[in-house]
């Protein structure tokens, strides 16, 4: 038994004390009212904790003694020896139910029962209320719907005197706005001039359009305090039931004004005589005020997206195919866009109009099948972001901090195997926000901040790729304790000039952590150079912002699929080669006087960019073009040049994994097959900058 | 900083209660068994009021008057705690100028809901 449980106990133990005394000294004087008193509230105290503390029993069976004190209290029941005696066997009755665990003789219960009702004049009590006290009101809750949306109405117009009760009219407000999509306009037309003002007078009224998926009981249950201070109208104005696909965009504003009766239909008509914008024809005629028709537009406006969203949801059917059908179907895809470049090459060649024509529609119908296929592949980000909720939850709990996690762009979409290979990168960055960002809640407290700390994942496209936020307002990188770090482990030597950014990026550094003390929750400290890793084997890249005491934030760049890349077709020789075409940054000559030498610098726009010979790389030995190409990339935050023969076009790669006879080429990531059925090598940068360097 | 709620109950365990709900939601508490003893507590730096309605010394319905009667905490937030469902109730705690209401037996969570309300 807790705590609470036995404060209580102890407390009625008490009372039924203190209500025996008192019966007995009602025996002598029936008619003290201080008395009756006093056995009302014992009954009422007993009552209300004891269904707060979960005995429901006591509580069920004190609601019957209450109410007949009640009558008792109002005059309309004398105090009799029957009604002592009753009231002292039911004080019994209740101290045996605390005896035993909430738990008693039924029979006996219901004695006493039937007897206390037989001395309530009228038999009011309905069955149901008399044994279980009422269910909260404030309660109010409604399964929500996703699904099923409406769009509500509201109006409302406190009183001028509302403040007087300690309402804050904008709470109310604010706490519609939670409950979904909601544009709130404030009529202000009704406020006096400065000198007529009460200040202590609400002369506001708000018309509010809301899109929720929660019902009118639920919206109604928002003004619940104040129904009696307000005029209040709620309006469903578009309801998923009536729905239909066919339906218009909702109704015209003249409509929605006459309809709310902030217009008359004459003047409607006299303005829809003249064609310009209605609102505005309205508001000069005086014939409604600007406000009105600034929430008549909202709704409007409301009403639009809901329909246009339920029209796209009405023909959202989905169906489950396992996922390994998806994959065949893209690698077929793969396949048929290269025979489809092939016949296009093929049509080309042999320069026959109906072939050409073929070959034409062939390849539309490809790149749409392409796209539809890619797109089958994409899953919502949302579905992993909630299963972090549960991991942050745990993890704070066990270290005793408080940690909210918030999520945003949950329904961005990214391709099945990277949101697959992102788990493991995601969870060791929150583990760490978790353990070494969030402060305790004493630390957070001292340094004036809220004591739970949140961390918050976003995803947004940009591009072609996606980008994830992982931000926490802890206590951030120290650029001093980072540096100190770095030179013990000698990752960078003691003269090293560093920005704040470079020093933010050594968290990067293999083997590098900077947790004074190991813990079970992120480990050894074989930390981000993994996470690192992991991003970048699937084309992605990573950054870090901090600041000292304010908190870190992680954005990691994805490409949003993993089959197919945007690629800078390149040749050495007779081979072809693809570079990842968002990491290059520009393609230049290679000076003639540069053209003999195996590796060295560029100067490019007076910045030195050293470059590698990919002829040397790859040990190719056919005969050299005169003038090379430098395809400059940059990876890292460092620029790099690739030189390369010729810098054919950019190229649209459907990637192919090497069998495992490469195994010993690291530095080419997979292959792809040209229009003309060779095959080109995608190469890895990151790889061999990594062997080389 | 933390806002501070004054709970009014004659009955310590759900004083307790309630204090130790708002604490855990981060608010501070400061308790009073009776409603004389909360008009002695009363300080500017209160935010809101929790009040019950029966209690021996000053029931919740005259606390409320004496507290709007004040001109500094005519705007202040006051909860009545009621087990009685009868709009009466309600009614003369409004009238007297209770913001709201909550009924007992009531969960913790539904407490935070109602502050989270009517205060900010």
């Amino acid at each position: 038994m807790n705590a609470q449980e036995e404060a209580f106990k102890e407390e009625a133990y008490e009372l039924l004390a203190e209500l025996e005394t008192s019966l007995l000294e009602l025996e002598e004087s029936p008619d003290d009212m201080e008395v009756i008193g006093q056995v009302f509230r014992a009954m009422h105290t007993i009552k209300g904790s004891g269904a707060m503390f979960g005995f429901d029993a006591i509580a069920g069976f004190t609601h019957n003694v209450e109410t007949v004190f009640d009558r008792v209290r109002e005059g309309e029941i004398g105090v009799t020896k029957d009604l002592i005696n009753l009231t002292l066997a039911s004080r019994d009755h209740i101290k045996d139910l605390l005896d035993f665990g909430d738990k008693g003789d039924e029979s006996r219960e219901k004695e006493i029962i039937d007897a206390l009702q037989a001395l309530i004049p009228v038999v009011e009590i309905p069955g149901d209320t008399a044994l279980t006290p009422a269910p909260p009101e404030t309660a109010g809750e409604e399964p929500a719907s996703t699904f099923y949306q409406s769009t509500f109405r509201i109006r409302f117009r406190p009183h001028l005197d509302i403040f007087a009760n300690g309402t804050n009219p904008v709470l109310l407000l604010d706490e519609l706005r939670e409950m979904g999509e909601c544009t709130v306009t404030p009529h202000t037309e009704n406020i006096p001039l400065l000198d007529a003002m009460d200040p202590e007078s609400c002369y506001i009224f708000w018309d509010i359009i809301l899109t929720t998926g929660q019902g009118m009981n639920a919206i109604r249950d928002v003004f619940i305090f104040v129904e009696d201070e307000c005029e209040l109208s709620i309006d469903i104005i578009d309801n998923p039931e009536k729905f239909n696909a066919d339906a218009q965009d909702g109704n015209k504003l003249g409509e929605i004004l006459v309809k709310r009766g902030d217009l008359s239909e004459e003047n409607l008509e006299k303005a829809l005589g003249r064609q310009n914008l209605i609102g505005e024809i309205l508001v000069n005629e005086k014939a409604t005020s600007m406000a009105s028709v600034s929430s008549a537009l909202a709704e409007q406006a409301a009403v639009k997206k809901q329909i246009s969203r339920r029209r796209e949801a009405a023909l959202t059917t989905s169906i489950r195919v396992p996922a390994d059908k998806l994959d065949r179907l893209v690698d077929l895809v793969g396949e048929l866009v290269t025979v489809q470049a092939r016949l296009s090459q093929k049509a080309f060649m042999e320069s026959d109009p109906d072939l050409v024509s073929i070959a034409e529609d062939v390849e539309m119908l490809t790149s749409g099948l392409r796209d539809n296929a890619m797109s089958m592949r994409m899953l919502q980000i949302g579905t992993t972001f909630s299963t972090y909720k549960r991991l942050v939850r745990d993890l704070s709990n066990d270290l005793g901090k408080r940690i909210e996690l918030s999520t945003s762009g949950e329904e961005t979409e990214l391709d099945k195997t990277v949101i697959e290979r992102l788990k493991d990168p995601l969870v060791h960055i929150l583990r760490n926000s978790i353990d070494h960002g969030i402060e305790m809640p004493g630390a957070r407290r001292e340094a004036g901040k809220e004591e739970t700390g949140t961390i918050h994942l976003a995803a947004e496209h940009s591009g072609g790729n996606v980008l994830i936020r992982i931000s926490d307002d802890g206590k951030g990188l120290d650029p001093d304790v980072l540096r100190a770090k770095a030179l013990e482990k000698g990752v960078i030597s003691s003269d090293s000039d560093l920005t704040e950014k470079e020093i933010n990026n050594l968290i990067f550094a293999p083997g590098f952590s900077t947790a004074s003390q190991v813990s079970d929750i992120s480990g050894r400290g074989v930390g981000m150079d993994v996470v690192k890793k992991s991003i970048e084997s699937l084309g992605g890249s990573i950054e870090m912002e901090s600041r000292k005491g304010d908190g870190t934030a992680i954005t990691l760049k994805l490409p949003l699929t993993l089959a197919i890349i945007e690629g800078l077709l390149v040749n050495l020789g007779s081979g072809y080669y693809i570079f990842p075409l968002t990491s290059v940054e520009e393609c230049v000559e290679l000076p003639r006087d540069e053209a003999g030498k195996k590796s060295g610098l560029l100067n490019i726009r007076e910045e030195m960019v050293p470059y590698i010979r990919l002829r040397e790389e790859y040990g190719i030995h056919e005969e050299q073009p005169e003038l090379e190409q430098v395809v400059i990339m940059e990876t890292n935050e460092k620029r790099v040049g690739f030189v390369v023969d010729n810098v054919l076009g950019s190229h649209q790669a459907v990637i192919k994994k090497l069998g495992s006879a490469f195994k010993n080429a690291p530095d080419i990531s997979g292959a792809t097959i040209l229009g003309d059925g060779t095959v080109a090598l995608i190469v890895d940068v990151n790889k061999i900058l990594d062997l080389r360097f | 900083m933390a806002q501070t709620i004054l709970t009014v109950d004659d009955s310590a365990s759900v004083r307790q209660m309630v204090a130790f709900t708002l604490k855990g939601a981060g608010y501070e508490v400061i308790e009073a068994a009776g409603g004389r003893e909360a008009l002695g507590k009363l300080s500017p730096n209160i935010n809101m009021i929790i009040t019950d309605l029966n209690m021996p010394d000053m029931d919740g319905i005259e606390l409320i008057r004496n507290v709007r009667a004040t001109a500094q905490y005519r705007f202040i937030p006051i909860i009545l705690l009621t087990t009685e469902s009868q709009d009466s109730k309600k009614k003369e705690g409004k009238a007297a100028g209770a913001t709201g209401w909550i009924i007992k037996p009531f969960k913790p969570e539904q407490l935070v809901g109602v502050v989270k309300k009517v205060m900010k």
